[in-house]
């Protein structure tokens, strides 16, 4: 079983268990519904962010910008990932979320994450389980790209650091170790399980 | 900092402005397309809604219940014994799940101990180096219909630590603890 459900059942089931004993039931009740409240704001929320990125990059991708663009950086990502062929779509669509995470546009990463991994299922043939480089794009977006944490900076100043700017560097570095840490974690697991024939 | 604030006020403006009159020039319906790309957005919001109802109830129900910070008390003296200030160990640990609360942890810890703290500059650090996997996982598996996600969740979880072992490094390193 995937380890997705288990982690789901274990938070909410472990959760309520505990609710029993902790004498929280009351509290549970209510996350219950603020929980669902929120999932559906959230979607909301990105449905202009959504609609508005989509539009625009439909038209970067008619005018061919989107291709031009994918063309500048293709050695490096052709690298990460090696079983998309170098004019297909998807290219565009991953140098997009990368560059726009690189730069802090963590709303306009999404739009662009999304089309990417519509792109990358359909190499893969359309199947609903995950192809490896849905995997590595995966793990290059969940440690992160960011080059300026704007979030960060706003609450440090907020709170008046004396340099609110001095944890750039420190946050680029710590980026690039998890971001190397993950793709070096997804190509050992992948080459693990190749060399033991499991596919 | 002046400059940076710039760079990042004039990014998206310059962006939109660049894909526009490339549109133009090479004579793409730009209007049209945008509408016909646009629409593909509100179908996407939508059809993420189920996977996060799902995914935020169950962090909800275990944040509120308490389980959550008695996991994290749990876990504090073994990770404080290796090197984790113990105050940090709770945003450590819900980076990964929830953003929100990572973030409103983050901006407590800097107002607790002040944003050039150890701990306020290790908060900030950390918030800025990971993402919310469990959110990313959510929302970019489900907006396709991925099922079976293979070995994404466990590689995810398994880069945060790095980055978190590696913020705790670096920030000790630049500013001494």
């Amino acid at each position: 079983m995937p380890m997705i459900n288990l982690i789901w059942v274990f938070m909410a089931g472990f959760g309520i268990v505990f609710a029993m004993f902790n004498g929280t039931m009351e509290e549970v009740n209510e996350a219950v519904f603020q929980g669902a409240q929120e999932a559906v704001t959230l979607c909301i929320g990105l449905i202009s962010v959504l609609v508005f990125w989509l539009g625009l990059m439909n038209i970067a991708r008619h005018s061919g910008l989107l291709d031009t663009f994918a063309k500048g950086f293709r050695p490096i990502v052709q690298r990460l990932f090696p079983e998309v062929p170098a004019n297909h779509p998807a290219m565009g669509y991953i140098l997009s979320n990368m560059m726009a995470n690189m730069f802090g546009l963590g709303n306009a990463a999404t739009p662009f994450g999304i089309k990417a991994m519509e792109e990358l299922k359909a190499l893969n043939g359309g199947r609903p389980s995950a192809s490896r480089s849905m995997i590595t794009f995966l793990v290059i977006n969940t440690s992160s790209l960011t080059i300026i944490p704007t979030t960060v900076l706003a609450i440090r100043m907020n709170y008046d650091s004396i340099s609110p700017a001095e944890i750039v560097l420190p946050t680029m570095i710590a980026t690039f170790c998890s971001t190397t840490g993950g793709i070096l974690i997804d190509r050992y697991i992948y080459y693990r399980k190749h060399r033991n024939g499991v596919k | 900092m002046g400059i940076i604030s710039t760079v990042s006020l004039w990014i998206i403006p310059l962006i939109i402005f660049i894909i526009l009159m490339h549109g133009t020039w090479k004579k793409v319906p730009t209007y049209e397309c945008f509408v016909e790309g646009g629409k593909e957005g509100i179908k996407i919001a939508i059809s993420i809604i189920p996977f996060l109802v799902g995914m935020l109830v169950s962090i909800s129900i275990f944040r509120a219940s308490g389980a959550l910070d008695f996991i994290v008390n749990l876990l504090r003296p073994a990770l404080a014994w290796i090197g984790v200030p113990a105050e940090i160990v709770p945003l450590a640990i819900i980076r990964p799940i929830s953003g929100t609360a990572a973030l409103g942890m983050t901006s407590d810890l800097i107002a607790t101990f002040g944003p050039d703290s150890f701990i306020g500059r290790l908060a900030s650090v950390l918030q800025g180096s990971t993402d919310t996997t469990l959110y990313i996982l959510t929302v970019y598996f489900g907006a396709v219909g991925i099922k079976k996600m293979g070995d994404a969740l466990k590689i995810g979880l398994l880069a945060d630590i790095v980055g978190i072992v590696a913020s705790i490094l670096i920030v000790s390193f630049f500013f001494g603890r």
